[in-house]
């Protein structure tokens, strides 16, 4: 499900959720300049009129709206912030906001001092009157399915909006954007330069081997994956890899379940495992399926234990992400 | 009618038994065939037969099959072939004789909440057991969702006693929906709990032939066998049942005793193939009134038949199961109602069946 969710996103939700969330800050602020500012950069014109019909909650229920933006004016920074994703929850800590956050969702485990704020919150089904209860200047969603947004803009809550994202670039885009809204910016300015050096170090200090190497990213046991136009997959094709998922193409969407034999026929060099957390897969279990064992993966020992809520999140640490594949990828190919 | 009319009659009558279930040895059979030759990989779909024959002991034929394409034939493909089998055999035997027992041709083998007591069980399983039966030996998910599949079916059983005072077909029944609504909330509240999960017990509701290996095969197949040899054993007290509870107990059929037998029967093996498979809809409905179709609706001949056909029946639908989407997987459950849901319409506007 969460999947199906992700790949909703991407194709329609991004930037509509992004400028939405965006005129909630900017009503919250009551600063039109830098709101047109960060929409001018990076969106085209053409997605500015279908953000409108996400963002009545902000500049429709004159009442609530005017309430809200005084409060937020009067305070300047939200000192009191919600988080219901897991990645924005991280985002906070790495941009020195994390004393500003008063709950997380239940999913926020990293760093461990998120661990010690109430963490009972569900992102997924929010309660509208749990989430109020800590009286929140602004609550951070991860993609807004079920109008949350408009839930809390009607008892005056502002709320932001940063679905799952497609591409590291969009990551950047959030850090930035949490870094204005929490009174961060030079220190979202600098986590962003410092996740593209290291990306671009990693990149540059990886071997390209002639032939590229060919890799599937497992997501459960019964076979999911995810291809290179999701945000995990995008961290494979950085170093050049091929993953095998693509050649489901237009058949499973962006996270296909494979077929087992194509698996073992196409014989991949690398076998990155995202259920190791979830459902206890290991290099073991997965040398031990029946038909397995003569994948070149298997035979090289290049099935790679991953971390899976690094891998489902889109925060900062997908360089660390980034940096098991490099190890992995000059091990494989060295 | 003389001796020898009825002599006439019998050898006539057992004819006819031998070619209809020559015919479905034969339907099965090729499904078999079909499902182990294609597939989104390995060798060439008629080279497999060949090889088939070439592994026979004896004989060796040049087929051009190399060892890592048998290796997904025989490792990968052929416990999902053997597995579907198995679990559309099962859920068509069980469909036909529940719908016997309670003469009623809506029923099929999850009336009375085998398969959603698997699903709760299951839930439970990926839910809060995950860290409880972490240390288990055997894979915990099929094995809570038998246990409670088999609970769910003997709680239904117990109510439906206790109602009206005796176990009728119809208070069975209702005690079916009232458990199934339960279980199905307990379920729901579970899930709700755990969003994480929620994509794999969706995966595991749906159903799936995808992940078969010999293991499931070895694991289902006693359940199977125990449960089609009772199941056969009573399928002319069956026929019986059609004249209705009263007229079977004057006829000196033991009407409770019997509805418990075969019940107990279809839920073991029901219990087993659901929880290894999941809960794969309208193949348990439907097969058996297909079969009444071509080949009427007598139980002595229903119940082989059923086994038979159903086996085949989800063999050939897992075919395009895997290749619709290739190399993705279409689930199973879908492809069985996708098929089943639009022919039941058909039967229901054209047909008046007889139980």
């Amino acid at each position: 499900m969460r999947s199906t969710e992700r790949r909703t996103t991407r194709t329609t939700r991004t930037l509509v959720g992004v400028l939405a969330g965006l005129s909630l800050v900017a009503a919250a602020c009551g600063n039109d300049d830098s709101s047109e500012d960060t929409v001018g950069t990076d969106a085209p014109a053409s997605t500015e009129a279908s953000a409108a019909p996400n963002a009545p909650a902000a500049t429709d229920a004159p009442g609530a709206t005017d309430a809200a933006a005084d409060e937020a004016d009067m305070a300047d920074v939200p000192e009191r912030v919600v988080s219901l994703s897991p990645t924005h929850t991280e985002i906070m800590f790495a941009i020195g906001a994390g004393d500003q956050l008063v709950a997380v969702d239940e999913f926020s485990n990293y760093p461990p001092e998120a661990l010690e704020l109430p963490n009972d919150l569900s992102g997924f089904e929010p309660n509208i009157e749990a989430i109020a209860g800590f009286e929140p200047d602004v609550v951070l969603i991860g993609g807004d399915f079920s109008g949350v947004g408009e839930q809390l803009a009607a008892i005056d809550i502002a709320s932001w909006d940063g679905p799952a994202a497609a591409t590291v670039d969009d990551t950047y885009a959030q850090i930035t954007q949490l870094g204005e809204l929490t009174g961060h910016v030079d220190e979202a300015d600098a986590l962003v330069a410092s996740m593209q050096e290291d990306l671009e170090a990693l990149i540059a200090s990886t071997p390209v081997p002639a032939e590229a190497l060919s890799i599937y990213h497992e997501l459960d046991p019964t076979y999911f994956s995810a291809d290179s136009t999701t945000f995990i997959g995008e961290i494979y094709a950085l170093f050049g890899l091929r993953n095998i998922a693509d050649e489901a193409e237009g058949s499973g969407g962006a996270f296909p379940q494979l077929n087992a034999e194509f698996i073992v026929s196409t014989n991949p060099d690398m076998i990155f495992l995202a259920d190791t957390k979830c459902c206890g897969e290991t290099v073991v279990t997965v040398s031990a399926r029946d038909g397995w064992g003569d994948i070149t993966a298997v035979q090289n020992g290049a099935v790679i234990e991953m971390d899976d809520d690094i891998a489902s999140r889109w925060g900062p640490r997908v360089v660390d992400y980034a940096a098991a594949v490099a190890a992995a990828v000059t091990t494989a190919a060295g | 009618m003389t001796t020898a009319d009825q002599f006439v009659s019998e050898t006539r009558r057992v004819r006819t038994d031998a070619q209809w279930y020559a015919s479905a040895g034969t339907f099965l059979l090729v499904a078999v065939l079909v499902g182990a030759s294609i597939g989104p990989a390995g060798p060439d779909w008629w080279r497999v037969p060949l090889e088939f024959v070439n592994r026979l002991p004896l004989v060796s034929i040049d087929t051009g099959v190399s060892d890592v394409e048998w290796n997904i034939v025989w490792q990968i493909r052929m416990p999902r072939v053997l597995l579907g089998g198995l679990v559309g055999g099962m859920l068509s035997i069980a469909g036909a004789s529940y719908q016997g027992v309670f003469r009623n041709p809506l029923v099929d083998p999850y009336l009375l909440g085998a398969a959603a007591g698997a699903g709760l069980g299951a839930t439970f399983a990926l839910t809060v057991g995950r860290s409880a039966t972490a240390t288990w030996a055997v894979d915990p998910v099929p094995t809570i969702a038998f246990i409670a599949s088999l609970l769910t079916v003997m709680i239904t059983y117990l109510v439906g006693g206790t109602v009206g005072g005796s176990r009728s077909g119809v208070t069975l029944v209702l005690a079916g929906v009232a458990v199934v609504s339960f279980a199905t909330a307990l379920q729901t509240f579970l899930l709700q709990r755990n969003l994480d999960v929620v994509r794999e017990v969706f995966q595991w509701i749906l159903g799936r032939l995808s992940g078969a290996t010999w293991d499931d095969v070895r694991l289902v197949a006693p359940y199977v066998a125990v449960s089609c040899v009772v199941l056969m054993l009573h399928r002319r007290h069956l026929d019986v049942f059609r004249v209705g509870d009263d007229e079977a107990a004057t006829l000196g059929v033991s009407v409770a005793r019997t509805r418990l037998v075969i019940v107990v029967a279809a839920t073991l093996g029901t219990a087993a193939v659901v929880s290894v498979s999941g809960l794969i809809g309208f193949v348990g409905l439907v097969v058996p009134h297909i079969i009444r179709l071509i080949a009427g609706s007598g139980y002595r001949r229903l119940l082989p038949l059923s086994l038979m056909g159903g086996a085949g029946f989800l063999i050939l639908a897992d075919v395009p199961g895997r290749m619709l989407t290739n190399p993705a997987e279409t689930p199973i459950g879908v492809v069985t109602a996708f098929i089943g849901a639009p022919f039941f319409i058909y039967l229901l506007r054209t047909r008046r069946v007889s139980v």
